[in-house]
C-alpha cells in the first residue's frame, strides 16, 4: 500500500491546473457569469485536445489510457476552477458519442432525477428531451431543462467524477477563505488571529482532507460504497466550505462581485446531480446488513 | 497511488491472520473493567503473546502497509487492543527510540516490547492542561539525581504503571517552554503518591499523582536539560498522529453491530436512523482512507507523523461521540441501562475531544501550523 500520488499522477494534476489557470483565469470566470448560457466551444476543443475527455478511452481507441484515479485528480481540478460546462456527461460519451473524446462535440445527459445540464448549447444530448422545460437555473454557471417523469440508472463513475469536482470545489472555498482571513484586517490585526476565525479555516481543511481521502480511494477501488461515501464527504466539503468561506468574507461575501456564491451554488447543483446523498446514505446502510452477512 | 498489499504485505497478513486464529482461542477470559491488578496482568500477557510470536514491535516500524494490516487484522479478529501498554508503545517508548541514548533505548524499549513494563504520562498539571507548557512541578539538581516537586493531574493508568514519562520545570527563570525537561520516572520511588479520581463513566481510569521530593537520577532525562519541550513534541506528534488509528477499524465494527441490532428491533425501518447509520459508514470508511493517506505521507517524510494526525483526531473524536449517540437511539430506552456495553463506551466517548489535547487547541494548530494563519490571543 503507497496511498500518495504517483510522479506521473502529480504530473497530470500540475499540467490539467496549469492548462485551467491559463484559459479559465478569473476574468475568465467572470466573463462567463456575464454571458450566461453560452459555452467556449475553443477551451472545450483544447480540454479535448488536452485528453481530458479521453482519458479513460484505451489508447487503441484514441484515448490516453489512463484510469480512474486520474480522471478524478483531472475533474478535481475542473471543479478547483468552477469550470463551466456538461464536462461529466462528455467525459463519459467518449467512445460512445462521435467527437466527444476530441471535444468536437458538446453532449449533454437526462440525469437520474430527470434535469438536464446545458441542453441547449449541446450537439448531443443523451436520453429522452421532448418537453424539456427551462428552469431560471440557481447557478448562473450552468443552464438548467426539467423533463418529466425520468428516473435513469445511476452510473457510479459520474457520481465519483462529481465528488471529485466537489473535492476541487471545496479546496478552492478553503484557500478563499484562508486567504481573506490573513489579508482584511479589523481590531488592527488580521482576522485569521481570531480563533472564531480559524476555527472556521481549521474545520474548513479538515473536512477538505477527509474528502480528498475518501475520494482518491474510491478511485482506486471503484467500489459502489467506496464511491457513495466519497460524494457524501465531499458534498459536505464543498457545500458547508462554501458557506464557511462565505461567513469569513462577511459582507463581502454577501455580494455578487466575490467569488463565494458560485462555489456554493455549483456545489448545490452537484448534491441533487447522479442521484442524490440521500441515495448514497441508503446503499451505505444496506453496505453495513450485507457485510454483516444479513 | 495504490491500496493493495504488496506481495510481501499479503504474506504478511495471511501469516498474522493464520496466528490469530491459532492464538486467540486460548487466551483467558478479560478481567472486568474495575479490575486494574487484572487488566494489567492481562495487558501485559497479550504484549508478551506478541512479543514471543515476533509481533512486538509492530507499532514501531515505518512500513505503513505492516503498521495498519496488523490494527486491521488484530481488531477485524476481536484481539486485545494496546490498553495499558498505550503509553508505553505507542507514544513513550516510540519518543525514547527517537531521542534516547542508545543506553536508555537499551534500558527502556525492550521490556516494553516483551511486556513487563507499563508506563504512564505525566504531563498535565491541574494549572497546566490545554496550556501545556505552564507547568510547575519543579525539581532541582543535588549531585547525580534530579529532586521532584510538584502535582500532576488525570494520570492515565498512574495506580497500575512502572513508570512515568514526566515532565518538570528544570529552569523557573527561564521563558515558559524553555525551562522544561523530559524525565523517566520509577513509580515505586518514594515521596509519590497516587490517588485515584472516578470519571465520569463511574470507574477510576486516571489518578492524581503527588510528588514529594522524588529523586529522579539524572541519567534518567531523555534529551538535554530545559529542552524537554521540543521532545514533548516529539512524544505528542505520536500520541496524536498514529497512537488512535486503530481504533477506528473497531467503530467500523460497533457500526456493522449497531445495524444488526437496529435490525432485530425494528429500527431499521425509521428512515431517518438508517440513513444515519449509512452516513457513519462513510464517515468511518473515509476516516480509514485518511489514515492509510496520513500513514503513507509518513513514510514519504521518514516515518514521524505530521501535524495531519490534528486533523485526524478533530474528525474522528467528533465521529466516535456521534456513533456512540447513534447507537443509544439504536438501543431506545435500554440506552438509559449503564450495564450495556455501548453506554459506557457511549460515556467514554466523551473524552475523546478533550483528552491528548482538546478539539478547540487541534484546531488551533491546524489553523498555525498547516494553514498558516497568524497566532493571536
Ligand atoms: C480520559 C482522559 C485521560 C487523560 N489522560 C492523561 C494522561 O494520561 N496524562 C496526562 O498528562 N494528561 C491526561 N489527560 C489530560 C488532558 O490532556 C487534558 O485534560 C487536556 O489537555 C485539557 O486540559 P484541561 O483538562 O486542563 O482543560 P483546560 O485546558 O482547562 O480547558 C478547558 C476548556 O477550555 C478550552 N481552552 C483552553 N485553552 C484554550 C485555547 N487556547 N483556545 C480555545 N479553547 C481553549 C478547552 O478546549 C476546553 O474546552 C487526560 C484527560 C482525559 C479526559
Amino acid at each position: 500500500m503507497r496511498f500518495r500520488l504517483t510522479e506521473d499522477q502529480r504530473a497530470l494534476r500540475d499540467g490539467m491546473r496549469g492548462l485551467v489557470a491559463r484559459r479559465f483565469d478569473r476574468a475568465a470566470l467572470r466573463a462567463a457569469v456575464d454571458r450566461p448560457g453560452r459555452l467556449d466551444r475553443v477551451l472545450w476543443r483544447e480540454l479535448g485536445a488536452a485528453g481530458f475527455f479521453a482519458l479513460r478511452l484505451p489508447e487503441a481507441d484514441g484515448g490516453v489510457g489512463l484510469g480512474l484515479p486520474e480522471t478524478v485528480l483531472a475533474f478535481e481540478e475542473a471543479g478547483r476552477a468552477l469550470l463551466p460546462g456538461p464536462l461529466v456527461a462528455t467525459h463519459l460519451a467518449a467512445g460512445r458519442v462521435p467527437g466527444a473524446a476530441e471535444g468536437e462535440t458538446v453532449v449533454a445527459a437526462v440525469d437520474a432525477g430527470g434535469l438536464v445540464e446545458w441542453l441547449t448549447e449541446a450537439d448531443v444530448v443523451c436520453g429522452e428531451v421532448d418537453g424539456a422545460v427551462p428552469l431560471r437555473s440557481v447557478d448562473p454557471l450552468t443552464p438548467l431543462h426539467r423533463v418529466a417523469g425520468v428516473t435513469a440508472a445511476v452510473d457510479p463513475v459520474a457520481v465519483l467524477l462529481t465528488a471529485a469536482e466537489q473535492l476541487g470545489t471545496a479546496t478552492r472555498a478553503c484557500e478563499l477563505a484562508v486567504q481573506h482571513a490573513r489579508a482584511r484586517e479589523q481590531f488592527g490585526q488580521p482576522i485569521g488571529a481570531f480563533q472564531a476565525v480559524k476555527h472556521l479555516c481549521a474545520e474548513l481543511l479538515v473536512r477538505v482532507e477527509v474528502a480528498r481521502a475518501a475520494v482518491y480511494a474510491a478511485a482506486v477501488t471503484a467500489d459502489p460504497a467506496d464511491i457513495a461515501a466519497a460524494r457524501l464527504l465531499a458534498d459536505e466539503a464543498a457545500v458547508r466550505g462554501a458557506r464557511d468561506c462565505l461567513q469569513v468574507h462577511g459582507g463581502m461575501g454577501f455580494t455578487w462581485e466575490a467569488d463565494v456564491h458560485l462555489l456554493l451554488k455549483r456545489a448545490w447543483l452537484r448534491t441533487r446531480r447522479a442521484g442524490g446523498g440521500t441515495e448514497s446514505e441508503e446503499l451505505l446502510a444496506a453496505d453495513l446488513l450485507s457485510a454483516a452477512g444479513r | 497511488m495504490d491500496l493493495a498489499d504488496s506481495p510481501e504485505d499479503a504474506e504478511f497478513r495471511a501469516r498474522l491472520r493464520e496466528w490469530l486464529g491459532k492464538v486467540l482461542p486460548t487466551l483467558p477470559p478479560k478481567p472486568s473493567p474495575d479490575d486494574w491488578p487484572g487488566r494489567r496482568a492481562y495487558d501485559l500477557g497479550w504484549q508478551r503473546t506478541l512479543y514471543d510470536a515476533g509481533y512486538a514491535d509492530v507499532h514501531w516500524q515505518a512500513t505503513p502497509g505492516v503498521r495498519l494490516i496488523f490494527l486491521e487484522e488484530t481488531e477485524k479478529a476481536g484481539a486485545p487492543y494496546v490498553g495499558a501498554g498505550f503509553v508505553g508503545l505507542l507514544h513513550a517508548g516510540p519518543t525514547i527510540a527517537a531521542e534516547g541514548t542508545a543506553g536508555q533505548r537499551a534500558r527502556w524499549l525492550p521490556p516494553i516490547l516483551r511486556g513487563e513494563e507499563v508506563w504512564c504520562q505525566g504531563f498535565s498539571e491541574p494549572d497546566a492542561g490545554s496550556d501545556l507548557a505552564a507547568l510547575r512541578t519543579r525539581a532541582w539538581r543535588d549531585g547525580d539525581d534530579y529532586v521532584v516537586s510538584g502535582s500532576k493531574i488525570w494520570t492515565s493508568h498512574a495506580e497500575v504503571a512502572d513508570w512515568c514519562e514526566l515532565l518538570v520545570r528544570t529552569d523557573p527563570g527561564a521563558p515558559k517552554h524553555k525551562g522544561i525537561t523530559w524525565l523517566a520516572m520509577p513509580m515505586d520511588t518514594p515521596g509519590i503518591t497516587v490517588r485515584p479520581l472516578r470519571t465520569l463513566a463511574g470507574s477510576a481510569e486516571f489518578a492524581e499523582v503527588f510528588l514529594d521530593e522524588v529523586r529522579v537520577p539524572v541519567t534518567h532525562r531523555v534529551g538535554e536539560e530545559n529542552d524537554g519541550w521540543r521532545v514533548t513534541m516529539v512524544t505528542l506528534s505520536f500520541e496524536r498522529g498514529t497512537a488512535f488509528v486503530g481504533e477506528v477499524v473497531a467503530c467500523r465494527r460497533v457500526l456493522g453491530e449497531l445495524a444488526v441490532a437496529a435490525r432485530r428491533n425494528g429500527r431499521w425501518d425509521d428512515p431517518v436512523l438508517r440513513r444515519r447509520l449509512g452516513a457513519l459508514n462513510a464517515e468511518f470508511r473515509a476516516l480509514w482512507r485518511l489514515t492509510q493517506w496520513n500513514v503513507s505521507a509518513a513514510e514519504a517524510q521518514g516515518g514521524l507523523p505530521g501535524v495531519g494526525g490534528s486533523v485526524f483526531k478533530l474528525r474522528y473524536s467528533q465521529a466516535r461521540q456521534e456513533l456512540y449517540d447513534t447507537a443509544a437511539d439504536v438501543l431506545g430506552d435500554e440506552s438509559l441501562d449503564a450495564d450495556r456495553p455501548w453506554v459506557h463506551d457511549r460515556l467514554s466517548s466523551l473524552s475523546y475531544t478533550i483528552a491528548a489535547g482538546t478539539s478547540q487547541i487541534q484546531r488551533n494548530i491546524v489553523a498555525e501550523r498547516i494553514l498558516g494563519l497568524p497566532k493571536g490571543r
